[in-house]
């Protein structure tokens, strides 16, 4: 056997043994993907709706009526005016509708409770567009590529994200630490062996692992979350194994630094889960952002590669949209890898 | 010396499973004395160790240590042991004094009595210099002895060690004796596990541990003369020859 | 005789620290070799130069005629290194671990087996247990062989018997002599004085700095003048009052007496009748054999 072949076959002995993470490992990119593509939605189902009438018409009527079949509303009945404040609070109803009628023509107020910010808007929105259309004032609202504004769309660019970083990152840089914390590593060193074959060694595992975690989070993508399947699947693999091996070699770089297996666990956490989770642009929008933290959003490769992600497999777009996104994925992997080597060879 | 009896066990047993680790250990150990706990590898003394501190639960048997019941007053036992082990458990970040302070207190020793037993083991252990120093800076003997001091503070009836001295060199290994000389000189009963053999001729009496029961117990010279042997390296070599344990 | 180790004025430092000071020192091909020292003499520093994996400051090191830092990658397949604390795969088993170290270095585990059949035997009852599972001394013993695997002309071990009981450092030592007999250089570090005296020559190391080297024979050579064993019941006041008498240039413990060492001046009834004054009614002084432990202590005392 190989030397380069014993490496890895020692790296996926000690994978297959260590049984926790590896079950980690492979259950929570399912785990996150389901919860966040069933449980955790931002659609807005059963809104409770009460209404106040002042003079029943057949305008009043007919819009009630379209609140009773409307499969997003809960229709809780026709209550006095001086009652809803009491309703609301008591959270028998989300929102109120009170309809006036002064010179027979209906003027309408929505009344939200917004204690619940996300809920309250995305009701109010829901609300108008079906008083609008039915009191004949039309507006045409076109949702392009995510119709039904399913939020599993949204999150399976930011969990993959997320879900690879953390694990090349912190995997491989983990796994180098602890070499050197039982002093194997100097082992290895001291042997003939060459450090880019050691170097090699540990991303090569965790690149096929990576690679096996990308296959079941595109198979749950395309399956169960129903996102459209396409050729663009083809660029989706392409830029996401460019973004592996730039995790990969962040994890390399944080092994030359990191001296204990705590200390690179805290490092790959502090430097890359915070900073994904919140400035990726995974649940808050970069736009929506104060210019300094868009800026410094930008030297987060997870931010690009979930906005190039966005683009391959919700827009469905070729790839020539993302080629800023490969450009800057491209030149990081390359000054981190050049970076992280010459740290590792370094001689004290 | 009094002839106190401040441990005494009888037929102390700890079985994990169908495994028995400790096998009716029986033994009584007086105030001030050194007592030695020797054994192989995997013998049981860990084990054993951790029941007479009140840390572990004893299968059957039964015994006092420091007058308290091992089986129903281990809480009161903790209070009145100190327990220093190999990795000498100090806070490497906190300073020297900070780091006796706290063993201090948690033994609940007044601010008082604290300030004046830590200036007293300054003193002694020209450790004067050293007080805002964090621990992690001062050298391995050093701390070694500052873990000592911190395992005796309180002035407890009895002090374990667990391989005080692993990985010590010789020079720094016979300053920390001299430590435990005097704690006995002062009635401290310590009882020590060790893997250096030379270091069991420093006891009183020693015992020597193997597959969880207890083979050889006596002076080192007893132990010594009933073994035709001339140093504790033969004696242990002959006594743990037929470890099964271990290996 | 040709020379395994050859140094020259080695010196390392860590900013302010000299971890090792203008080291020379020479090791014949074919000898066991002791190196003598507290924690933080050097002697990793030294071990961590002579398998590469720091390099000097100043000086020069050979080992088998090849030069550290030049022909170092040369140098890493002559010499089989073990380091102070267990550095082998815990989570694998005892034929993985060696397995993997025979493909490091390109060999098949069964072309030095002759080396390690000895260490072998007695691993063989487990080939399937993880290396971590194994007592002290076993793990010891595999390490031992993973350093073999390749067939080493150097064998470098840092203290590879520390932590290990008395029954399996002896066997250790019985299985270094072994190899000796097959033609391998082994220099050894330990802080076991009884290890030092199974040596061929020791070097003494402190504060980076070699203070002596020689047979253990003779360096012990001249010591029993002027020291004395002194017991009684009562070992600390006894230690206490010796160390107030006059001429007494030192005291310490030593096992089941105190060492006392003397200028010529030093006569034992006096300093008996002494002790019985203060109290130590059984106090007895007798002449001493030195040992190792007593000249390192000569040594490390005299170095400041």
């Amino acid at each position: 056997m190989s030397i380069f072949q014993s490496l890895i076959r020692k790296e996926v002995l000690h994978l297959l043994r260590d049984f926790r993470t590896i079950t980690v490992v492979l259950v929570m990119p399912v785990v996150l993907l389901l919860l966040f593509g069933f449980a955790i939605s931002t659609e807005v189902n059963n809104i409770k709706v009460v209404a106040v009438v002042e003079q029943h018409t057949d305008e009043t009527k007919q819009i009630i009526d379209r609140f009773r079949n409307n499969s997003y509303f809960t229709f809780e009945g026709i209550v006095p005016y001086h009652e809803v404040e009491s309703i609301l609070r008591k959270g028998r109803a989300d929102a109120a509708i009170v309809f006036r009628t002064e010179d027979g023509k209906l003027s309408h107020q929505i009344i939200v409770d917004a204690s619940n910010t996300n809920l309250a808007l995305t009701s109010t929105t829901y609300l108008e567009s079906v008083i609008c259309s039915a009191t004949g004032i039309p507006v045409v609202t076109n949702t392009l590529y995510n119709p039904q504004l399913k939020s599993a769309y949204n999150f399976v660019p930011g969990i993959m994200g997320m879900i690879f970083i953390l694990i090349c990152a912190m995997m491989t840089s983990v796994s180098i630490v602890s070499e050197k914390e039982t002093g194997t590593m100097n082992l290895l060193l001291v042997s003939p062996v060459r450090p880019w074959t050691i170097i090699f060694g540990k991303l090569v595992p965790y690149f096929l692992l990576s690679c096996i975690i990308l296959i079941l989070v595109l198979v749950l993508s395309y399956t169960v979350l129903g996102l459209p399947f396409s050729f663009s699947v083809i660029n989706v693999i392409w830029v996401t194994i460019l973004y592996v091996i730039l995790a990969l070699a962040l994890g390399l770089l944080i092994s030359t630094i990191a001296s204990t297996q705590v200390s690179a666990l805290l490092v790959s956490g502090v430097m890359f889960m915070i900073p994904v989770v919140l400035l990726s642009g995974m649940i808050f929008p970069v736009e929506n952002m104060p210019l300094a933290l868009q800026w410094l959003s930008c030297i987060i490769p997870a931010r690009w590669y979930i906005s190039a992600m966005r683009v391959l497999m919700v827009q469905q777009l070729p790839i020539g949209y993302v080629l800023t996104e490969i450009l800057v994925l491209s030149g990081m992997t390359l000054a981190v890898l050049v970076l992280a080597i010459k740290k590792f060879n370094a001689k004290k | 010396m009094a002839k106190e009896i401040v441990i005494s066990v009888k037929d102390l047993t700890k079985k994990f499973g169908s495994f028995t680790a400790v096998d009716h250990l029986t033994l009584q150990v007086r105030r001030g004395e050194i007592f030695g706990f020797l054994g192989a590898n995997g013998a049981g003394k860990t084990t054993a160790m951790r029941m007479l501190c009140g840390l572990s639960f004893p299968t059957s048997g039964s015994g006092t240590v420091a007058g308290y019941d091992i089986l129903r007053q281990a809480e009161e036992i903790k209070r009145h042991i100190g327990y220093m082990s190999q990795k000498f458990s100090l806070y490497e970040n906190l300073t020297v004094w900070e780091n006796l302070n706290l063993f201090a207190t948690i033994y609940g020793m007044s601010a008082k009595s604290i300030r004046e037993k830590t200036d007293a083991a300054f003193k002694t252990l020209g450790m004067e210099n050293m007080r805002n120093v964090p621990v992690k800076e001062i050298p391995l003997g050093w701390k070694q002895k500052l873990a000592f001091t911190a395992a005796t503070l309180h002035s407890p009836d009895v002090v374990f060690l667990d391989e005080p001295t692993g990985g010590v060199d010789p020079s720094t290994r016979r300053k920390f004796w001299e430590m435990i000389y005097r704690a006995s000189s002062e009635g401290m009963t310590v009882f020590v596990t060790t893997h250096y053999l030379d270091e069991a001729e420093y006891c009183n009496r020693i015992s020597i541990m193997v597959d969880g029961r207890i083979k050889a117990l006596d002076s080192p010279e007893g132990l010594k003369r009933q073994y035709l042997a001339g140093t504790m390296d033969e004696v242990f070599r002959i006594v743990a020859k037929d470890a099964k344990r271990g290996d | 005789m040709k020379n395994a180790i050859d140094i020259q004025g080695l010196t390392k430092r860590y900013g302010k620290l000299v971890a090792l000071d203008h080291v020379s020192l020479s090791i014949s091909e074919g000898s066991l070799f002791g190196l003598i020292g507290p924690d933080g003499a050097g002697k990793t520093t030294l071990y961590q130069i002579l398998t590469t994996l720091l390099s000097p400051d100043e000086g020069s090191a050979t080992v088998m005629g090849l030069d550290v830092v030049k022909d170092y990658r040369k140098l890493r397949t002559e010499i089989g290194y073990m380091p102070e604390k267990f550095s082998l795969y815990p989570d694998l088993t005892v034929d993985e671990n060696l397995h993997f170290f025979a493909s490091l270095f390109g060999v098949n585990v069964k072309d030095n087996f002759d080396l390690i059949a000895p260490i072998f035997d007695q691993l063989q009852k487990f080939p399937n247990r993880r290396a971590g599972a194994l007592s002290g001394g076993m793990k010891q013993k595999l390490a031992l062989g993973c350093a073999l695997i390749h067939r080493p002309k150097v064998l470098l071990l840092d203290e590879p018997t520390t932590g290990v009981d008395a029954v399996s450092r002896s066997e250790f030592w019985g299985m270094l002599a072994t190899l000796r007999e097959k033609g391998i250089t082994i220099l050894v570090s330990t802080s076991y004085m009884d290890e030092a005296e199974r040596c061929e020559r020791i070097a003494l190391i402190n504060k980076g700095r070699i203070l002596d080297v020689d047979t253990p024979g003779r360096l012990i050579e001249g010591l029993d003048k002027n020291l004395y064993n002194a017991s009684s019941k009562d070992m600390y006041p006894l230690l206490e009052t010796l160390r107030t008498l006059p001429d007494v240039k030192d005291c310490y413990t030593f096992g089941a007496t105190l060492h006392v060492v003397t200028n010529d001046d030093f006569n034992p009834d006096d300093a008996i009748c002494k002790l019985r004054q203060e109290g130590l009614e059984d106090a007895r002084i007798w002449p001493a054999k030195g040992n190792i432990e007593d000249l390192f202590i000569k040594l490390a005392k005299d170095d400041g």
